[in-house]
Protein backbone atom coordinates (compact mmCIF):
# COMPACT_ATOMS: atom_id res chain seq x y z
CA UNK A 1 0.00 0.00 0.00
CA UNK A 2 1.46 3.27 -1.01
CA UNK A 3 2.45 6.23 1.91
CA UNK A 4 0.02 8.77 2.24
CA UNK A 5 -3.20 9.83 4.58
CA UNK A 6 -5.95 7.36 5.14
CA UNK A 7 -8.40 8.47 2.73
CA UNK A 8 -5.71 8.11 0.20
CA UNK A 9 -4.98 4.61 0.77
CA UNK A 10 -8.23 3.86 1.13
CA UNK A 11 -8.95 4.91 -2.46
CA UNK A 12 -5.95 3.26 -3.51
CA UNK A 13 -6.81 -0.15 -1.91
CA UNK A 14 -10.08 0.34 -3.80
CA UNK A 15 -8.28 0.73 -6.93
CA UNK A 16 -5.95 -2.44 -6.43
CA UNK A 17 -9.13 -4.42 -5.35
CA UNK A 18 -10.42 -3.34 -8.83
CA UNK A 19 -7.79 -4.15 -10.53
CA UNK A 20 -7.56 -7.65 -9.66
CA UNK A 21 -11.21 -8.18 -10.50
CA UNK A 22 -11.61 -9.78 -14.77
CA UNK A 23 -14.06 -11.91 -16.24
CA UNK A 24 -17.29 -12.68 -15.15
CA UNK A 25 -18.21 -11.27 -11.75
CA UNK A 26 -19.75 -13.82 -9.29
CA UNK A 27 -22.32 -12.65 -6.86
CA UNK A 28 -19.86 -12.30 -4.11
CA UNK A 29 -17.63 -10.39 -6.44
CA UNK A 30 -20.25 -8.10 -7.51
CA UNK A 31 -21.07 -7.52 -3.90
CA UNK A 32 -18.01 -6.36 -3.06
CA UNK A 33 -17.61 -4.30 -5.74
CA UNK A 34 -20.70 -2.49 -4.69
CA UNK A 35 -19.48 -1.73 -1.42
CA UNK A 36 -16.05 -0.74 -2.46
CA UNK A 37 -17.99 1.74 -4.79
CA UNK A 38 -19.87 3.05 -2.14
CA UNK A 39 -17.15 3.16 0.45
CA UNK A 40 -15.31 5.32 -2.37
CA UNK A 41 -17.67 7.52 -2.98
CA UNK A 42 -18.34 8.18 1.10
CA UNK A 43 -14.16 9.14 1.23
CA UNK A 44 -15.19 11.43 -1.44
CA UNK A 45 -18.00 13.32 -0.48
CA UNK A 46 -16.27 13.37 3.59
CA UNK A 47 -13.13 15.44 1.78
CA UNK A 48 -15.84 18.18 -0.20
CA UNK A 49 -17.46 18.43 3.12
CA UNK A 50 -14.46 18.90 5.48
CA UNK A 51 -13.25 21.32 2.61
CA UNK A 52 -16.89 23.40 2.78
CA UNK A 53 -16.05 23.40 6.49
CA UNK A 54 -13.61 25.50 5.62
CA UNK A 55 -11.90 24.63 9.50
CA UNK A 56 -8.49 26.53 8.12
CA UNK A 57 -10.61 30.02 10.05
CA UNK A 58 -10.78 28.29 13.23
CA UNK A 59 -7.24 28.10 13.17
CA UNK A 60 -6.46 30.95 11.56
CA UNK A 61 -8.68 33.69 12.52
CA UNK A 62 -11.56 32.36 15.41
CA UNK A 63 -9.53 30.80 18.18
CA UNK A 64 -6.34 33.65 17.98
CA UNK A 65 -8.89 35.96 17.96
CA UNK A 66 -10.51 34.76 20.89
CA UNK A 67 -7.63 33.90 22.57
CA UNK A 68 -6.51 37.60 22.34
CA UNK A 69 -9.78 38.87 23.87
CA UNK A 70 -9.74 36.58 26.71
CA UNK A 71 -5.49 37.78 27.31
CA UNK A 72 -7.34 41.85 27.55
CA UNK A 73 -10.10 40.59 29.43
CA UNK A 74 -7.14 39.91 31.64
CA UNK A 75 -4.69 43.19 31.15
CA UNK A 76 -8.35 44.86 31.77
CA UNK A 77 -9.30 43.33 35.21
CA UNK A 78 -5.71 43.84 36.16
CA UNK A 79 -5.77 47.58 35.50
CA UNK A 80 -9.09 48.25 36.89
CA UNK A 81 -7.81 46.35 40.11
CA UNK A 82 -5.62 48.51 40.33
CA UNK A 83 -6.90 51.70 40.10
CA UNK A 84 -9.21 50.35 42.80
CA UNK A 85 -6.50 49.39 45.41
CA UNK A 86 -4.92 52.68 44.43
CA UNK A 87 -7.82 54.48 45.75
CA UNK A 88 -8.30 51.96 48.70
CA UNK A 89 -4.80 52.88 49.87
CA UNK A 90 -5.47 56.52 49.79
CA UNK A 91 -8.89 56.03 51.39
CA UNK A 92 -6.73 54.32 53.89
CA UNK A 93 -4.00 57.12 54.33
CA UNK A 94 -7.30 59.10 55.44
CA UNK A 95 -8.12 57.00 58.66
CA UNK A 96 -5.41 59.26 60.96
CA UNK A 97 -7.91 61.60 60.07
CA UNK A 98 -11.14 60.25 61.27
CA UNK A 99 -12.88 59.86 64.47
CA UNK A 100 -12.57 56.60 66.01
CA UNK A 101 -15.76 55.43 64.96
CA UNK A 102 -15.59 56.71 61.52
CA UNK A 103 -12.26 55.30 61.17
CA UNK A 104 -13.18 51.79 61.85
CA UNK A 105 -15.77 51.84 59.45
CA UNK A 106 -13.72 52.91 56.68
CA UNK A 107 -11.43 50.30 57.42
CA UNK A 108 -13.67 47.55 57.58
CA UNK A 109 -14.97 49.14 54.25
CA UNK A 110 -11.29 48.74 52.86
CA UNK A 111 -10.63 45.54 54.04
CA UNK A 112 -14.05 44.17 51.97
CA UNK A 113 -13.02 45.91 48.99
CA UNK A 114 -8.77 44.16 49.32
CA UNK A 115 -11.04 41.01 49.37
CA UNK A 116 -13.30 41.45 46.53
CA UNK A 117 -10.30 42.43 44.45
CA UNK A 118 -9.16 38.77 44.34
CA UNK A 119 -11.63 38.39 41.54
CA UNK A 120 -8.73 39.56 39.44
CA UNK A 121 -6.63 36.41 40.14
CA UNK A 122 -9.44 33.88 40.52
CA UNK A 123 -10.99 34.96 36.68
CA UNK A 124 -7.68 35.54 35.60
CA UNK A 125 -6.79 31.46 36.38
CA UNK A 126 -10.29 30.30 35.34
CA UNK A 127 -9.35 32.59 31.64
CA UNK A 128 -6.20 30.42 31.60
CA UNK A 129 -8.05 27.19 31.27
CA UNK A 130 -10.21 28.23 29.00
CA UNK A 131 -7.68 29.12 26.65
CA UNK A 132 -5.78 26.40 27.57
CA UNK A 133 -8.79 24.60 26.43
CA UNK A 134 -8.73 26.39 22.88
CA UNK A 135 -5.11 25.80 22.53
CA UNK A 136 -6.06 21.67 22.25
CA UNK A 137 -8.76 22.23 20.27
CA UNK A 138 -6.56 24.32 17.45
CA UNK A 139 -4.22 21.27 18.38
CA UNK A 140 -6.88 18.77 17.33
CA UNK A 141 -7.94 20.64 14.75
CA UNK A 142 -4.53 21.47 12.95
CA UNK A 143 -4.49 17.47 13.08
CA UNK A 144 -7.56 16.84 11.40
CA UNK A 145 -6.84 19.64 8.31
CA UNK A 146 -3.22 18.58 8.11
CA UNK A 147 -4.06 15.23 7.26
CA UNK A 148 -6.50 12.36 8.36
CA UNK A 149 -3.31 10.62 9.91
CA UNK A 150 -3.75 9.56 13.77
CA UNK A 151 -4.46 12.49 15.98
CA UNK A 152 -1.39 13.77 18.45
CA UNK A 153 -1.49 12.34 22.19
CA UNK A 154 -3.67 14.45 24.25
CA UNK A 155 -2.49 18.16 25.43
CA UNK A 156 -1.80 17.80 28.56
CA UNK A 157 0.38 17.98 31.47
CA UNK A 158 3.82 17.28 30.72
CA UNK A 159 5.18 13.79 31.24
CA UNK A 160 8.44 15.16 33.78
CA UNK A 161 5.58 16.96 35.64
CA UNK A 162 6.56 17.73 39.49
CA UNK A 163 3.67 16.81 42.03
CA UNK A 164 3.01 20.71 42.38
CA UNK A 165 2.68 20.69 38.49
CA UNK A 166 0.47 17.72 38.37
CA UNK A 167 -1.94 18.93 41.14
CA UNK A 168 -2.52 22.79 39.85
CA UNK A 169 -5.81 22.36 38.43
CA UNK A 170 -6.65 25.88 38.94
CA UNK A 171 -10.18 27.10 40.79
CA UNK A 172 -12.77 24.92 40.67
CA UNK A 173 -16.50 24.96 39.94
CA UNK A 174 -18.34 26.59 43.07
CA UNK A 175 -20.32 22.80 43.12
CA UNK A 176 -16.90 21.06 43.24
CA UNK A 177 -14.78 23.58 45.35
CA UNK A 178 -14.24 23.04 49.05
CA UNK A 179 -14.63 25.61 51.14
CA UNK A 180 -12.73 27.07 53.76
CA UNK A 181 -14.73 24.84 56.51
CA UNK A 182 -14.15 21.72 54.56
CA UNK A 183 -10.33 22.61 54.54
CA UNK A 184 -10.02 22.88 58.14
CA UNK A 185 -11.93 19.97 58.70
CA UNK A 186 -9.37 17.80 56.59
CA UNK A 187 -6.55 19.40 58.04
CA UNK A 188 -7.46 18.86 61.46
CA UNK A 189 -8.21 15.36 60.88
CA UNK A 190 -4.20 14.74 60.31
CA UNK A 191 -3.25 16.07 63.99
CA UNK B 1 3.36 37.28 68.22
CA UNK B 2 6.54 38.74 66.68
CA UNK B 3 5.05 41.36 63.74
CA UNK B 4 8.48 42.57 62.97
CA UNK B 5 9.20 39.71 61.45
CA UNK B 6 10.17 39.24 57.30
CA UNK B 7 7.14 37.90 55.89
CA UNK B 8 7.56 36.07 51.78
CA UNK B 9 4.50 36.63 49.60
CA UNK B 10 4.75 34.57 46.52
CA UNK B 11 2.22 34.98 43.86
CA UNK B 12 2.12 35.45 39.82
CA UNK B 13 -0.26 37.79 40.52
CA UNK B 14 0.46 41.54 41.10
CA UNK B 15 -2.63 42.37 42.31
CA UNK B 16 -2.88 39.20 44.90
CA UNK B 17 0.41 40.72 45.95
CA UNK B 18 -0.73 43.81 46.79
CA UNK B 19 -4.34 42.75 48.29
CA UNK B 20 -1.85 40.68 50.75
CA UNK B 21 0.35 43.28 51.31
CA UNK B 22 -2.07 45.96 52.20
CA UNK B 23 -4.36 42.91 54.34
CA UNK B 24 -0.73 42.10 56.21
CA UNK B 25 -0.43 46.20 56.67
CA UNK B 26 -3.60 46.44 58.59
CA UNK B 27 -2.59 43.38 60.83
CA UNK B 28 0.50 45.47 61.26
CA UNK B 29 3.12 43.33 59.65
CA UNK B 30 5.14 45.85 57.75
CA UNK B 31 8.49 43.95 57.13
CA UNK B 32 7.11 41.98 53.49
CA UNK B 33 9.00 40.96 50.36
CA UNK B 34 7.62 39.58 47.39
CA UNK B 35 8.55 36.93 44.86
CA UNK B 36 6.27 36.28 41.61
CA UNK B 37 7.27 32.44 41.70
CA UNK B 38 8.67 29.60 43.57
CA UNK B 39 12.11 29.80 42.18
CA UNK B 40 12.60 33.34 43.30
CA UNK B 41 11.04 32.37 46.56
CA UNK B 42 13.31 30.20 47.27
CA UNK B 43 16.30 32.18 46.17
CA UNK B 44 15.15 35.19 48.21
CA UNK B 45 14.47 32.84 51.64
CA UNK B 46 18.30 31.13 51.09
CA UNK B 47 19.86 34.84 50.95
CA UNK B 48 17.24 36.21 53.53
CA UNK B 49 15.94 35.75 57.18
CA UNK B 50 11.91 35.15 56.91
CA UNK B 51 10.12 33.98 59.69
CA UNK B 52 7.12 33.28 57.56
CA UNK B 53 6.15 32.53 54.02
CA UNK B 54 2.54 32.95 52.48
CA UNK B 55 2.09 31.19 49.26
CA UNK B 56 0.38 30.55 45.94
CA UNK B 57 0.16 27.14 44.65
CA UNK B 58 -0.19 27.28 40.73
CA UNK B 59 2.73 29.27 39.42
CA UNK B 60 5.70 28.78 36.69
CA UNK B 61 8.20 27.88 37.02
CA UNK B 62 8.37 26.40 40.50
CA UNK B 63 4.93 25.48 41.61
CA UNK B 64 4.06 26.56 45.32
CA UNK B 65 3.98 22.59 46.44
CA UNK B 66 7.26 22.61 44.81
CA UNK B 67 9.03 25.41 47.04
CA UNK B 68 7.10 24.09 50.17
CA UNK B 69 9.19 20.36 49.50
CA UNK B 70 12.10 22.85 48.80
CA UNK B 71 11.82 25.00 52.69
CA UNK B 72 10.93 21.51 54.29
CA UNK B 73 14.01 19.71 52.49
CA UNK B 74 17.16 22.92 53.51
CA UNK B 75 18.18 22.52 56.68
CA UNK B 76 18.19 26.16 57.64
CA UNK B 77 14.81 26.89 56.19
CA UNK B 78 12.89 24.00 57.69
CA UNK B 79 11.28 25.11 60.59
CA UNK B 80 9.93 28.27 58.52
CA UNK B 81 5.93 28.53 59.05
CA UNK B 82 4.37 28.34 55.32
CA UNK B 83 1.06 29.12 54.62
CA UNK B 84 -0.51 28.02 51.32
CA UNK B 85 -3.35 30.93 49.68
CA UNK B 86 -4.75 29.01 46.80
CA UNK B 87 -7.41 28.77 44.96
CA UNK B 88 -6.73 25.24 44.25
CA UNK B 89 -9.45 23.58 46.83
CA UNK B 90 -9.46 19.99 45.62
CA UNK B 91 -9.14 17.31 48.28
CA UNK B 92 -5.88 15.86 46.90
CA UNK B 93 -4.05 19.44 46.96
CA UNK B 94 -4.87 19.50 50.30
CA UNK B 95 -3.65 16.33 51.63
CA UNK B 96 -0.75 16.96 49.70
CA UNK B 97 0.20 19.72 50.89
CA UNK B 98 -0.13 18.48 54.17
CA UNK B 99 1.86 15.69 53.28
CA UNK B 100 4.70 18.00 52.62
CA UNK B 101 4.79 19.89 55.71
CA UNK B 102 2.15 23.04 55.23
CA UNK B 103 1.82 24.86 58.15
CA UNK B 104 -1.57 25.75 56.94
CA UNK B 105 -4.06 26.11 53.91
CA UNK B 106 -6.31 29.02 53.30
CA UNK B 107 -8.68 28.84 49.98
CA UNK B 108 -9.20 31.82 47.37
CA UNK B 109 -11.40 33.50 47.88
CA UNK B 110 -10.48 34.56 51.17
CA UNK B 111 -11.02 36.92 53.97
CA UNK B 112 -9.06 39.09 56.05
CA UNK B 113 -10.22 37.29 59.44
CA UNK B 114 -9.22 33.90 57.72
CA UNK B 115 -5.44 35.09 56.72
CA UNK B 116 -5.37 36.23 60.57
CA UNK B 117 -7.07 33.51 62.23
CA UNK B 118 -4.27 31.40 60.34
CA UNK B 119 -1.12 33.86 60.80
CA UNK B 120 -2.36 33.98 64.57
CA UNK B 121 -2.61 29.94 64.95
CA UNK B 122 0.75 29.53 63.04
CA UNK B 123 3.21 31.89 64.86
CA UNK B 124 1.55 31.05 68.04
CA UNK B 125 2.96 27.40 66.91
CA UNK B 126 6.04 28.46 66.01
Amino acid sequence: MPDGNPPDQIEAAVRAVLGTLSGDLTVTEAALLGELEALGREVKRAKSEIAALSVEDINESHIPAATDELDAVVEHTATATNEILDACETLEALQSKLDDGSAQALGNAVTRIYEACSFQDITGQRIAKVVSALKAIEARVAAVTGSFSSLPATVGKKADATEGEQLANGPQLPTNASSQADIDKLLASFD
Amino acid sequence: MDKNLNVLIVDDYKTMLRIIRNLLKQLEFDNVEEASDGQEALSKLRTGNFGLVISDWNMAPMTGLDLLKEVRADARLKETPFIMITAESKTENVVAAKQAGVSNYIVKPFNAETLRDKIEKVLGHA
